[in-house]
């Protein structure tokens, strides 16, 4: 396998998907003429015709809820919403309906949709283009909640995505389109975290874009003899707590790096978890690094200001005494 | 476009027509005796939470329904025994749902306010209102994608109409020349607020036709009239004419649901509707064409009492969920590989 950019391992997944499954296509914003928002879709509507590669109005509760009722009608559908700040228009569908019907039926409707969406900052697009809210999602019973954070998660979790029976929805991080590695040929699984570095010193629990953050604060923490273990959540929810857990009772301290505003987020709920499973095997509090709670300014010095940054984790980790 | 203005049925003769105008009466008086046995039965607290009763909405459910195929998908609102029943599923798995019991057609996860039913194609049951439109588009999109030749038909209110969802979901439609009957049951109230108060175009079919979209206007207290209406719209939509949209002018006699004090309409404006009773208008049209005597609208009357009891009986015997399936079906069953 030659390198290839967490955008190509996308696109190959998403073509992939569409050759081996004639149930599966393709619907949102710009996917077909545009070429996608972010260059995924690029190319697809020329290999697979506009049924298949489905361009949609701006109507993200439309074409969401269209989603859901083909799944209903047996289709795969991937939909594709431009960024998780736009999704808040469909959030009546994902949580109302693809959330629910399973359960309000009494186990008679299966939505299998996937919806595939951009998060996160660092292209200083300002407040309605910026924001990691895939915590939100998380919360929701009935959902589960994907964020790839390398080519190999780029490129394999789509397929067992779309055998879910269930709604899965899939946050890639808009910073991460551009970065390049090699994927395996192994199936990936949607249920564990995955240990990206081991450490015996501190663990260091990251997910989607700021899996990269973490990697760089363990290097810079490495020359200084803090041995940091990296956990990469992957699937957000069901969360993994098992391996969490696991790994914190290795290192005895934690810190959760999330992009999300800290109070009610994601990082909450894995230091609650840590904090209530793994409490006695802690030296020091769970810390955590979050994005300032504003909204995302547009300036690049407050925008750098605002996300976690590698020095913000190692201070993080100092601070512990690790 | 206009809907049909004269009464031409398929049934060929004239006993055909007859007895299918006899089968709309009955299914109509089944839905009106059974939500009257509801508010009893609310009453007495066997059923709880919203109940939203369509009692002199029903020529809209019965009509549409009789224009169907079993092969069609059905989206409803959350005022919608009418559509359950009109639809084929049974009275007994409907009225176990609103009582709560695991034998009800959504296991009694539901309510009165989500009932479901995958073997009769019937997508709920939604609350949301124009929640169920993106949804209907969906399921006509998997029909159009998969060359298969059925009808969505998607139910809701006037109310909708002031929803974002119902116009992209309208636009959808309409664009991509799916097989949807919008089926609008236009009893002139969002819940408490009448249309003057809150669309700025009254005329609802003005809205279809801004999206290219056929539109028809039917009496919807002419039962007759909705189901030529249905059947010519959904023929049209079955054959690939695209989504129609039928406007059915109805009107509500009870309250929105069974916590409204219905402090915003005339009482007298109520007694003028009812009137136009679907029901009292075809019985007496059958009647005086001799088709029907007191003693077959008696029987009718007794056959639906038995049902209707038979089905308070196995409701009264349903049996609650067990608590430790509470968490069953938030998600699927694990499947081997991919689950902890």
């Amino acid at each position: 396998m030659s390198v290839i950019t967490y955008r190509e391992a996308v696109r190959q997944a998403i073509r992939e998907a569409l050759i081996s499954d004639d149930r599966v296509f393709v619907m949102g914003e710009d996917v077909g003429h545009y070429g996608g928002t972010y260059a995924v879709t690029l190319g697809l509507l020329e290999e697979f015709g506009p049924e298949r590669i489905r361009d949609t109005p701006l109507s993200e509760s439309g074409f969401v809820g269209a989603g859901i009722g083909a799944a209903l009608g047996g289709m795969r559908p991937i939909v594709e919403v431009m960024t998780v700040n736009f999704s808040l228009l469909a959030l009546d569908q994902i949580m109302n309906n693809a959330a629910s019907l399973l359960y309000m039926s009494g186990g008679q409707l299966n939505v299998p949709l996937v919806i595939r969406m951009a998060t996160g900052a660092g292209r200083q697009v300002a407040a309605q283009h910026s924001h990691s809210l895939e915590g939100w999602y998380a919360h929701i019973p009935g959902l589960r909640v994907l964020a790839p954070a390398t080519i190999d998660d780029a490129r394999r979790m789509l397929a067992p995505a779309l055998e879910d029976p269930d709604p899965v929805l899939i946050f890639e991080h808009a910073m991460l389109y551009g970065t390049e590695g090699e994927p395996s040929q192994d199936a990936v699984d949607l249920t564990s975290a995955a240990i990206r570095r081991a450490g015996d010193d501190v663990t260091i629990v990251a997910y989607g874009g700021t899996l990269r953050t973490a990697l760089g604060a363990a290097q810079v923490l490495a020359a200084e003899g803090i041995d940091a273990q990296v956990v990469d959540l992957r699937i957000l929810r069901p969360l993994d707590t098992a391996t969490i857990v696991g790994a914190v009772a290795h290192t005895h301290r934690a810190v959760v790096v999330d992009e999300g505003w800290r109070s009610g987020s994601l990082s909450a709920e894995v230091a609650s978890r840590i904090t209530e499973e793994a409490f006695y095997d802690l030296d020091a509090p769970v810390a955590r690094v979050c994005s300032a709670e504003v909204p995302m300014p547009y300036a690049k010095h407050l925008e750098d200001e605002v996300m976690p940054q590698v020095d913000d984790v190692v201070a993080a980790v100092r601070a512990m005494g690790a | 476009m206009t809907g049909p203005q004269g009464l031409a049925i398929d049934a060929t003769t004239v006993a055909q027509r007859d007895e299918l105008e006899v089968l709309l009466l009955r299914e109509m008086i089944r839905i009106r005796r059974f939500e009257e046995r509801c508010v009893e039965l609310y009453s007495r607290e066997s059923i709880r939470g919203f109940l939203h009763l369509a009692v002199g909405e029903e020529a809209c459910a019965v009509g549409v329904m009789q224009a169907l195929s079993p092969d069609d998908a059905i989206v409803a609102t959350y005022r919608e025994h009418g559509h359950a029943l009109a639809r084929g599923i049974s009275m007994r798995a409907t009225l176990a749902e609103l009582e709560g019991k695991v034998e009800g057609c959504s296991r009694g996860r539901g309510g009165s306010m989500h009932l479901f039913d995958a073997s009769t194609r019937f997508f709920g049951g939604n609350a949301i209102v124009a929640g169920g439109l993106p949804v209907a588009v969906g399921l006509a999109l998997a029909d159009h994608l998969r060359g298969r030749h059925r009808v969505t038909a998607c139910f809701f209110g006037d109310g909708a109409v002031a929803e974002g969802e119902f116009h992209e979901a309208m636009n959808l439609a309409a664009l991509w020349h799916l097989p949807v009957l919008f089926c609008c049951e236009n009893n002139l109230y969002a819940m408490g607020t009448a249309l003057e108060f809150t669309e700025s175009e009254t005329d609802l079919s003005l809205k279809a036709a801004s999206y290219r979209m056929a539109s028809w206007e039917v009496d919807g207290m002419d039962v007759l009239a909705v189901r030529e209406a249905a059947r010519q719209a959904s023929d049209a939509v079955r054959s690939g004419g695209g989504p129609h949209f039928l406007e059915m002018r109805t009107y509500r006699f009870r309250s929105h649901s069974m916590y409204d004090p219905d402090r915003y309409r005339d009482k007298s404006e109520i007694e003028r509707w009812k009137l136009r009773d679907p029901i009292g208008q075809l019985t007496t049209q059958l009647m005086s064409r001799g088709v029907l005597v007191s003693a077959d609208l008696e029987g009718i009357e007794a056959d639906v009492a038995a049902e209707i009891q038979d089905a308070v009986d196995f409701a009264a015997a349903g049996t609650d969920e067990p608590i430790e399936e509470l968490e069953r079906f938030v998600t699927s069953p694990p499947a081997p590989r991919d689950r902890p």
